[in-house]
């Protein structure tokens, strides 16, 4: 039982860490500069569950001993994930949401307020949490119209699993640039992006 | 205007290859091992490692090898090559109290327990060449007295008690600061000030040090005790459960003790300044220990005067990786900027002497 | 009480065995090993992998920590085919020395094994690091200074 535990630790990181890593990154760069297009992201990682191998894969790209990691509590459970997440990135996983370098979502619709997370400061605007959020998908959702930098025009996505009052705590989360949060969504095969100069509007209203 | 030019590749190519044949030299001579610079050039390697702030015997080697022996470039090779790993952990403190002796002595203690050991020390030779060392003389084992204790206190642990010589701080923080992941700000706490010092440029710091005891920041400074050996690195390891001693450093550590007249925020009392530095660093350590003293006056309540107390100047200055890249960027091409400043200097020369041929007063000196 | 010791025991068993192993030479290890003659399957399941290790003092030598500069560490974590995993972490950049650290930690979760081990292995290792310390003790000993005081006459 012991070592069963621990084998699901120790195993399910990158086969090619440098490589992996590479693509997902890649990915993810494509994804913040074009936000709300999907990028398919092709190397998975196995996190014990429900982490789900495309959050795994961004989580041990993004993390390491210097990015404070937080856990919602669909994903804080039994502390597997935290360990899988110390042994294979490195990341300490922090109780407090404002200390977070990233914060794993497994749970979006009970996200509740952005407001926890750090926003970063004038100085440095860049110490701002990234939350990295799992969606079962991107277009069965509510329709939504992005527009800003990045994006021509407007572009639509309809991710399933944010909160109902989403595109209210998006506004907020505007208001305050240059600081704020962004976000990546993470369904089983893909990420799309909202960085925090993007803004979102319902598409039925 | 912005001009762009190309060309030079092949000036470079070549320049580079001419560097690579004049670092082997005479191809009759047989090239140098890294062994050899580890084991013959040990205190070299230890000032690379020091100032490149990574502990790597053979990647010092390689370094100074590489910059044919420029101790500024080898420490700059070392920088550049600590950026491409991730970073595993942070060890726990290190215990200096524990370390495995190799040399400790006490300017202020002629009978402090575990006793004066002299070590491998240049103090005391004659500065003399010796033309022996010019050929491979054999050299005899180093002499040997069984029956001595490795370990020896530290002299503050010994002093402390008596409360003359001021205690080490509050053990309690939380995360020490890091100039290798934030920004630097000033004022500075001492934490990252050490950081700083420990990689600091050995000859800025000594020039520093010496600067208060010829008067700028007197500080009435003894060396309570200077200690160099191996300490034993532990690392917390999540996946095992519990701390495990991955392996052993050598370090040199330096106290120094500097006699105080007290002020608003502490009483007359002896203070200390600290030195930690990698490898077999004795200059460098007491060097950084005086800096540490002289720039502890914000915190002791002493008035700021002189160079060496300005935290701002010291730290700013000491980094030689960073002040031999912004000196040295003057030779790179200014072709522009100097075209730009010549036709300023064009346009002020002729106002100049227009002014002069209509007679009228000349302005005073300017810029 | 007893079940919580035996952990504790096994722990402290492993935390000095890779102890040990970090700081024993390398080419004894090595020797050591192969007198053994064993040689199990096993899988990389993290490394080997050379990255750094920030390293601490303590202001004063006894008070708050700061951080002093980085040392290269290479780490390792294989999985036997039994499943069981053994870990380390050793200053440098051997790679061959911390796969084959890790393996011994793999091998000694097993009793009978641990005992071979330590008798093969460990044991002969920290023999040569003590007796390391101790030439080296003795050396700087040597150049301990015997203070005597000159008789001062009074008149």
């Amino acid at each position: 039982m012991a070592v069963q535990s621990q084998d699901a630790i120790v195993t399910g990181g990158f086969d090619a860490p440098v490589f992996d890593a590479q693509s997902v990154f890649r990915a993810l760069m494509d994804a913040m500069a074009r936000p709300g297009t999907v990028q398919a992201i092709a190397p998975r990682a196995s996190a014990p569950s429900p982490l789900g191998p495309v959050a795994a894969a961004l989580a041990l790209t993004l993390c390491d001993v210097d990015t404070p990691v937080w856990l919602d509590a669909a994903l804080a459970t039994d502390g597997a994930i935290a360990r899988w997440l110390g042994f294979h990135a490195g990341a300490p996983v922090t109780d407090d949401p404002a200390a977070a370098a990233f914060a794993l979502i497994g749970d979006g619709p009970s996200l509740g307020s952005l407001d926890r997370f750090a926003r970063g400061t004038h100085d440095y605007p860049d110490r701002s949490a990234t939350l990295i959020v799992q969606v079962p998908d991107l277009a069965a959702g509510p329709a939504l119209t992005l527009t800003g930098p990045g994006i021509k025009q407007s572009t639509a996505l309809a991710p399933s699993g944010l909160p109902a009052r989403f595109t209210t705590l998006w506004a907020d989360n505007n208001a305050l640039f240059p600081c704020g949060i962004d976000m990546v969504l993470a369904t089983p095969d893909a990420v799309a992006a909202l960085p925090r100069t993007t803004r979102i509007q319902s598409t039925e209203n | 205007m912005y001009v762009a030019v190309k060309g030079g590749e092949k000036a470079i190519r070549n320049a580079h290859r001419l560097l690579a044949d004049r670092r082997r030299g005479d191809r009759s001579v047989p090239a140098l091992t890294l062994t050899q610079i580890t084991c013959q050039l040990a205190l070299a390697i230890d000032r690379v490692m020091s100032e490149g702030a990574l502990y790597d015997r053979d990647l010092a080697a390689l370094a100074v090898k590489q910059a044919r022996g420029d101790m500024i470039e080898a420490i700059f090779l070392v920088r550049a090559y600590r950026t491409t790993l991730p970073r595993f952990g942070y060890s726990e403190p290190v215990d200096t109290g524990a370390m495995h002796i190799e040399r400790r002595i006490s300017a202020t203690y002629k009978d402090l327990p575990g006793g004066q050991m002299l070590g491998p020390t240049f103090d005391y030779t004659h500065r003399l060449l010796d033309p022996e060392l010019a050929g491979d003389a054999a050299v005899p084992d180093a002499e040997r007295r069984d029956g001595e204790p490795a370990r020896a206190m530290r002299v503050s642990d010994i002093l402390a008690q008596d409360g003359l010589i001021e205690g080490d701080c509050d053990a309690q923080t939380e995360m020490p600061g890091d100039i290798t992941r934030e920004p630097m700000e000033f004022p500075m706490e001492r934490d990252t000030r050490l950081q700083s010092l420990s990689r600091g440029d050995e000859g800025f710091l000594l020039a520093l040090a010496y600067s208060t005891q010829r008067g700028y920041a007197r500080s009435h400074p003894f060396a309570g005790e200077i200690r160099i050996g191996e300490v034993e690195v532990a690392v917390d390891m999540p996946e095992l459960g519990f701390a495990v001693t991955i392996g052993r450093v050598q370090l040199t550590e330096c106290q120094m003790i500097n006699q105080f007249k007290g002020s608003s925020k502490a009483p007359p009392q002896f203070t200390r300044g600290y030195g930690l530095v990698f490898g077999q660093s004795e200059r460098k350590a007491m060097a950084m220990a005086l800096c540490d003293r002289a720039m502890r006056a914000r915190e002791l309540g002493e008035d700021i005067v002189a160079p060496a107390q300005d935290e701002e100047f010291v730290i700013s200055h000491c980094d030689n990786v960073q002040a031999s890249g912004f000196v040295e960027h003057l030779k790179l091409p200014h072709y522009v900027d100097f075209q730009a400043e010549l036709e300023l200097v064009r346009t002020m020369r002729a106002e100049h002497e227009s002014r002069r041929d209509a007679g009228e007063p000349m302005p005073e000196a300017a810029e | 009480m007893s079940a919580s010791n035996l952990i504790n025991d096994r722990a402290e068993a492993r935390r000095r065995r890779l102890s040990v192993l970090a700081q024993g030479d390398a080419a004894l290890l090595a020797e050591c090993w192969d007198g053994l003659g064993i040689d199990p399957e096993c899988e990389l399941v993290r490394g080997p992998e050379t990255g750094l290790v920030a390293l601490r003092g303590r202001m004063g030598g006894g008070g708050a920590p700061f951080n002093l500069g980085e040392a290269t560490a290479t780490r390792a974590t294989v999985r036997l085919a039994d499943g069981r995993t053994g870990h380390a972490m050793v200053l440098g950049r051997d790679q061959a020395k911390v796969k084959l650290a890790a393996v011994i930690d793999a091998l000694a979760q097993d009793e009978t094994m641990a005992a071979r081990l330590d008798d093969a292995v460990i044991a002969p290792l920290e023999a040569a690091i003590t007796k390391r310390d101790r030439d080296r003790a003795a050396e700087t000993a040597a150049t301990k200074v015997d203070f005597f005081t000159m008789v001062r006459g009074d008149d």
